[in-house]
């Protein structure tokens, strides 16, 4: 083992200047290098009782991998990861890390952790442009499983199944593979070549993917299991519908979900100028909410030409949702935060365009029910913004088409799957994790979830 | 990938293609649609089912070339691919128990109002079609409808063809006569729904409009194609697209329905140009 690097301090991550990033579509955070890579992975003290690994909901050997980082064994570094993880380059870019495996870090309580969504990533991207080993298809057991939805929960649940045998076949409504990897979460943080890479590794496992089908409408769960053979289905549809105020002008032409200007955007690439899908390129734009879906939107905005943008949250800046580095890349970027501050009407004027977002100024009261100040509205603090554009993203809730076509699958009020602790719906032979369960939460909570499903699948198959 | 086996112009600007998509044309049914995307390149556009061969196998799609979508569906050739093409979307008409009906289509919108008729026939309503189009060159489907109608009414703008008017003349004719239908069902551009929509509201006459939002998905995960129905917001594209006419904010749809119009407008320029390319 080669001595430690005890400098208290993470290696700074390259990244593009703001004022330059905040123009384009390229990735913001340029990623180590190998020298890099190295001297950050002999950070890793190897302590005895790893709680990093704990705090990772996927449970990756996060210090045997960095050893191999450390000795400049990419390869193998690489292979270690993928045995518990599908994803690691997605993961390595998006997962929050202060709350999980760094987050626990010992490395942390003097100092800075370890970087190990850096070091993740760096050895998927080692990996995709200079591994050369084909990956293995796992011997066949016979067993048909059909996953329905192909983001994070879905791709992962898939990945695991192969691993172990599995004919997994992947159900998709859109036309490409990855749900919000694809269509939420901007190329800028997530460059889609990476998560089409990410799926052609599975496809290499011997996962089919079927795009263009809506499960509900042109296959039901029933015809999946009588008429195609799947002996276990899992469910990994999101949590896709967006919410909207209900205050007056939220019909007017310049008011979007998040949803629609991300997919827009992302998927549709609608900033690109070979692609037929238009967007409207406001000037000025308030974006309302203050979770990591209006960072992204925000920063969409800017790089789509406006030239002001608002973020404007009920709360304070400490309550935000987003995480912390997101919501600095925003503040660099340009992006004006307008806290305590909630929409109240949408002015429009006599041909339904956005012309203002009327706010009331709000103050933290008592405690709520999550244990977050509630905010109150100031009386008489109305103000109106200049702007043209507003984009809500206000969260959304699992989409009603599964529950409406699926007789006997139990929801919640909000149309959250009902499940017990190994994703196992009230439907026999039916599993589902992720958003659809929980609710719209974080990309690698919905792995955790599809990991879960997938080892109670292969159990309740194998124990038939 | 989804084979176009035949493709047939039904007038200088409406186009009809018969779709190899097995599992649709198995589920489709009246009131249904489906989103394409041409090429790769390409924009997610809906279009409704205008009927389907289960046994073949085949979607019928009938549409106007309009725009930058819709010319590049219209140059792909018979025996040609569509690179997307999803469904069926949306929840069907709800026909049952109907036992009396009239069937109101406006230009392209016709060819949505056809299965719809042609469903209602078929469980033995009594239906009564009255179609409008801009003037003759741009009528289509009418020995389609006529097989399937009890009474049919043919109307130009112009009167080239058919009745002199719009499609409200016969229809205002028979309420203020004293028919009665347990359900008027209206496809057609925005202000004609509009009209029939206000036409019926006197007689309390149960009115179902279809309407024709923009949409992206179709699947309800963005929104894009809400209608206020009652006062509340509802997506055309999971609780719809069919709706209670006598409730649906027809003048914010009209509004919203021109969002893109310059976008569509230099698309539809550049297309042109391509085609003018192509001709030199």
């Amino acid at each position: 083992m080669p001595a430690f690097n005890m400098d208290p301090k993470k290696h700074p991550m390259p990244s593009q200047d703001p004022l330059v990033r905040n123009k384009n579509f390229k990735e913001v955070a340029l990623g180590y290098d190998e020298a890099t890579a190295i001297e950050e992975a002999k950070r890793c003290v190897h302590c005895k009782n790893k709680p990093c690994v704990a705090g990772c909901p996927v449970a990756v050997d996060i210090p045997a991998f960095i050893a191999l980082v450390a000795e400049g064994k990419f390869e193998e570094a690489y292979e270690v990861i993928q045995r518990t993880s599908s994803l690691p380059a997605v993961c390595g870019r998006v997962c929050p890390q202060e709350t999980q495996c760094e987050g626990k870090c010992t490395r942390g309580i003097k100092g800075e952790p370890v970087g190990i969504g850096r070091l993740e990533r760096f050895v998927a991207d080692w990996h995709m442009k200079n591994g050369s080993a084909a990956p293995v298809k796992p011997q066949s057991n016979g067993h048909k499983v059909a996953v329905v939805g192909s983001g994070p929960a879905g791709l992962t649940c898939a990945g695991d199944l192969a691993k172990r045998g599995y004919d997994v076949t992947v159900f998709e409504a859109l036309h490409v593979a990855g749900g919000v990897l694809v269509y939420g979460i901007p190329e800028f943080r997530l460059p889609k070549d990476i998560v089409r890479r990410e799926v052609d590794g599975l496809k290499a496992l011997g996962v089919k993917i079927e795009t263009d089908s809506v499960i509900g409408r042109v296959l039901t769960i029933e015809e999946l299991k009588e008429e195609y053979g799947f002996e276990a289905v899992f469910l990994g549809t999101g949590a896709g519908l967006p919410r909207f105020m209900g205050i007056p002008g939220e019909g007017a032409k310049g008011v979007f979900s998040a949803n629609e200007y991300l997919t827009r955007t992302n998927l549709m690439k609608a900033y690109e100028e070979g692609s037929e899908t238009p967007i409207l390129h406001a000037k000025r734009i308030a974006v309302v909410g203050g979770g990591n879906v209006a960072m992204d939107a925000a920063r969409c905005a800017k790089r789509l030409g406006a030239e002001t943008v608002y973020i404007v949250y009920r709360r304070s800046e400490a309550e935000l949702p987003a995480r912390r580095e997101e919501v600095e890349h925003a503040k660099e970027e340009e992006i004006i935060f307008k806290l305590l501050t909630n929409p109240v009407e949408i002015q429009t004027d006599k041909d339904d365009n956005v012309v203002g977002l009327k706010c009331i100024q709000m103050t933290l009261g008592e405690p709520d029910a999550s244990g977050r100040r509630r905010p109150v509205e100031v009386p008489g603090s109305e103000f109106t913004m200049d702007v043209n554009c507003v984009i809500m993203a206000l969260g959304t809730s699992p989409n009603p088409l599964l529950k409406q076509t699926t007789p006997g699958l139990e929801t919640q009020r909000r149309g959250e799957i009902v499940t017990d602790e190994n994703g196992k719906t009230s439907l026999e032979g039916v599993y589902a994790g992720g958003d659809a369960v929980t609710g719209a939460a974080t990309v690698i909570l919905a792995m955790g979830a599809g990991k879960v499903a997938a080892k109670a699948i292969d159990e309740y198959i194998q124990g038939k | 990938m989804f084979e176009i086996v035949k493709k047939e112009a039904l007038n200088p600007t409406v186009m009809r293609m018969d779709v190899r998509a097995p599992l649709i044309a198995k589920k489709a049914k009246a009131g249904q649609f489906i989103i394409l995307r041409a090429d790769e390149r390409g924009e997610r556009i809906p279009l409704t089912v205008a009927g389907c061969d289960r046994e073949a196998g085949l979607v019928t799609i009938i549409f106007q070339i309009v725009g930058g979508a819709t010319m590049t569906l219209a140059t792909l050739p018979q025996g040609g691919y569509i690179a997307d093409f999803v469904g069926p979307l949306g929840t069907p008409t709800h026909i049952e128990g109907l036992k009396k009906v009239a069937v109101v289509g406006g230009g392209v919108g016709c060819a949505i109002a056809l299965p719809v008729a042609r469903a209602l026939h078929e469980q033995g309503t009594q239906v009564t079609s009255i179609v409008g189009f801009r003037n003759q060159d741009l009528v289509i489907l009418e020995e389609e409808f006529k097989a399937c109608s009890d009474r049919f009414y043919m109307m130009t703008d112009d009167g080239s063809y058919g009745e002199k008017g719009n499609v409200c003349v016969p229809l205002n004719r028979l309420l203020e006569s004293g028919e009665t239908f347990d359900a008027v069902i209206t496809i057609g551009p925005l202000i004609m729904m509009k009209f029939v929509a206000a036409a019926t509201k006197p007689y309390g006459i149960r009115t179902i409009a279809s309407m024709n939002p923009i949409m992206i998905d179709g699947t309800g995960m963005c929104g894009c194609c809400r209608v206020t129905v009652g006062g509340e917001m509802k997506f055309a594209c999971v609780d719809g697209p069919d709706f209670d006419a006598h409730l649906i904010d027809f003048d914010e749809a009209m509004k919203r329905s021109r969002t893109y119009v310059e976008f569509e407008a230099k698309a539809r320029e550049k297309h042109c140009n391509l085609f003018k390319k192509e001709v030199n």
